[in-house]
């Protein structure tokens, strides 16, 4: 996993409320048993005229320059809603996503984009618009500037604006540790809690 | 100060605390599907890391199935046969428990689950899958789970997690007659938003939760998803209990201790919740999505809202998008809207209870003409017991086709769909733009509403169209 610290980057705002993620890659596009080749499914319903000709649609904002070279998506609330397919967090990042600015995401998707190395960034929706404002303005200049150490964006050589993210999120997408490595390394301590667990709860036992 | 059921069943699986409020949370069991458990496996094959306990891990074939009678791996959808191969293959020669498609018990995860007692009160339980919160209407504490974090779990048996924030829901009145748990969820999604419960967990309270049989429970809880919420939970219960009592993976020799155990597994009196929501049921009334987003529910009885009541600028254009890929306009009545389909299925509403429910409407009745209407069974099981009890005769002699067990078309996979701008009225989960089909149009309601529908050929409440319970 592509650890990182700092960015700067194109922004593409994408407002809509509740985007779910059968709007960011619909199931049909998930076809082989792998995390890889997925980009392509990605948005879309929206991104092509028609699924069969994969002809671009040119009214989807992933599709105008210069955003078609976007790394970060500045969205609505409530992103990633929805079906748990991580799916939709490999395909963005594939296509290039590696941090999305929302004012609230869908639970599992936000675990799914911390395990991914994408950077789920929460602000305020009033924030959210002014941002996307500055941005229309002048997309390839306007980029956004990802500070991950100082939980800070900036959009302007004015304007900072600052996040919060969990210690231990921030530290893994920073780090981009093997998380299951990690817990493996604690084998001892998960064994003397099984064996105690399933001796007072036997009951428990499924074979 | 006392515990909530959430914070009980949390602190006994905590392992040790990890700092910045992340706790190392033994997991129970874990139940796999083809669609998202296939990539889990292999993923930890390739890099060799074994599965911690097999024994505690489960797995059916269920989304990508097809559901035709005389089905085998080979699929409508293109490529589909791939996960349920791929599945078989990892899942062979180890002791993970396997609802082959041929196994008399497969069918949907989650309703498999509560049906063979793998879910149990008390246990924590995860599974690749956002609905998993269903089953916390055994007062398991069950949530969904992304493929990486599954991975994490098949080999540790842990997951490292923050405690969510706890919500109580007191549902509380009478519940009408002909109004059911679907109708109760979507009310409080569309009163407090899709993302209404955002990082809670609910526990679902109160005298009407209390009459709910364990199946509308799962239909409650199975929704918790939809609100925003980690997952949904409730306590244990003696319907519970015997619900529990002989099922294929609950406890039997032990089974008196479990429930002793159980019997004392709730909320304490002086518990403190970080947000409470009470509702009187006494004046819901059955309800259908407008919209394509589960929050935008009405009771079948009114209009759909005007854009101009909506303030939120951002809701707004959402709500213009939504009319317009629903090919609907504001301020409408949604009650006669004409369809072209109705589904009864989905981990939702696919249980025996659900379909006996739409039996008694659809009995000795008969779609509308030009009607599509399918019922598939949530598992073989269900699928059995229904055929013992002659359902499958009354689906059949009123139009439905009547089909094996699976998801189905609670999703459009690149299998089979309703087709493009097709009206669905449906029992599943979510309503989403294309969710079942290419610019298909779905409507969220209780079976009851579906089976109603499919008569009249229109979106009908079952009372409105004189039919008594």
């Amino acid at each position: 996993m592509k650890s990182f610290k700092t960015f700067s980057g194109i922004a593409a705002p994408l407002i809509r409320v509740n985007i779910d993620t059968d709007a960011i890659i619909p199931s049909r596009e998930i076809k082989t048993v792998s995390k890889k080749g997925l980009s392509g499914g990605l948005f879309a319903e929206w991104r092509y005229l028609s699924l069969e000709s994969r002809k671009e649609n040119p009214d989807f904002i992933l599709n105008q320059d210069p955003f078609k070279k976007a790394s970060i998506l500045v969205t609505g609330n409530n992103f990633g809603c929805g079906s748990s397919r991580e799916h939709a967090v490999w395909a963005l990042s594939e296509w290039g996503i590696r941090a999305i600015i929302a004012p609230s995401y869908g639970s599992i998707f936000y675990s799914n984009c911390i395990k991914n190395g994408i950077l789920p960034i929460v602000m305020d929706g009033r924030v959210i618009s002014s941002m996307s404002e500055f941005i229309k303005d002048n997309p390839e200049e306007n980029r956004l500037t990802v500070n991950l150490i100082k939980n800070e964006v900036s959009y302007s050589n004015e304007v900072i604006e600052t996040f919060v993210i969990q210690k231990q999120d921030k530290e893994f997408l920073i780090n981009g540790l093997d998380q299951i490595e990690q817990t493996l390394q604690k084998n001892s301590i998960i064994s003397e809690f099984e064996t105690l667990h399933k001796k007072t709860n036997p009951w428990l036992n499924a074979s | 100060m006392g515990s909530t059921l959430f914070e009980k069943i949390w602190d006994q699986h905590s392992i040790c605390d990890l700092g910045d409020g992340n706790e190392l949370i033994y997991i129970d069991r874990i139940f796999l599907h083809e669609r998202t458990g296939s990539i889990a496996l292999k993923s930890l094959e390739e890099r060799k890391v074994p599965i911690r306990n097999p024994n505690q891990v489960f797995a059916t074939i269920d989304h990508i199935v097809d559901t035709f009678p005389g089905r085998g791996d080979k699929t409508l959808m293109p490529s589909g046969s791939d996960f349920i191969r791929s599945l078989r293959a990892s899942v062979k020669g180890t002791k993970i428990h396997f609802f082959d498609i041929d196994d008399p018990n497969q069918g949907i995860v989650h309703v498999v689950s509560p049906e063979q007692g793998i879910a149990l009160p008390g246990i924590t339980y995860i599974c690749p899958d956002s609905h998993t919160c269903s089953l916390g209407a055994l007062g398991t504490l069950a949530w969904g789970v992304g493929s990486t974090e599954c991975e994490h779990a098949l080999a540790t048996n842990t997951l490292i997690k923050k405690k969510p924030k706890l919500m109580k829901i007191m549902v509380d009145g009478i519940l009408p007659l002909g109004v059911t748990s679907k109708d109760i969820i979507l009310h409080l999604i569309s009163q407090h938003g899709a993302d209404g419960a955002k990082d809670h967990a609910i526990e679902f309270m109160g005298s009407v939760v209390e009459n709910l049989e364990i199946e509308s429970r799962l239909t409650l809880c199975n929704m918790a998803v939809e609100f925003g919420a980690t997952t949904g939970i409730i306590a244990p219960d003696n319907k519970t209990i015997s619900y529990l009592e002989g099922k294929a993976f609950s406890p039997e020799e032990d089974f008196n201790k479990a429930k002793h155990y159980w019997s004392e597994l709730k909320t304490d009196q002086d518990a403190i919740f970080d947000k409470t929501i009470t509702i009187d049921c006494s004046n819901i009334t059955p309800y259908v999505t407008w919209g394509t987003n589960p929050q935008q529910a009405i009771p079948i009885s009114h209009s759909i809202p005007f854009v101009d009541q909506i303030k939120n600028k951002n809701e707004k254009e959402s709500m213009i998008r939504a009319l317009e890929y629903m090919g609907l306009e504001q301020g409408q009545s949604i009650n006669n809207q004409k369809i072209d389909a109705a589904f009864i299925g989905s981990c939702t509403n696919s249980r025996i209870s659900d379909l006996r429910s739409a039996a008694k409407i659809l009995k000795d009745k008969k779609i509308a003409d030009n009607i599509r209407a399918i019922c598939v069974p949530g598992s073989s099981q269900v699928k059995k017991q229904a055929e013992e009890e002659g359902l499958d005769r009354i689906f059949k002699s009123a139009g439905f086709e009547w089909r094996e067990s699976g998801c189905s078309m609670c999703f459009f996979a690149g299998g089979e769909s309703f087709g493009e701008n097709q009206r669905v009225i449906s029992t599943t989960n979510r309503n989403f733009e294309n969710r079942q089909g290419k610019s298909t149009r779905t409507h969220l309601a209780s079976p009851m509403t579906v089976a109603a529908s499919a008569i009249a050929g229109k979106i009908s409440d079952a009372k409105s169209i004189g039919i008594e319970q």
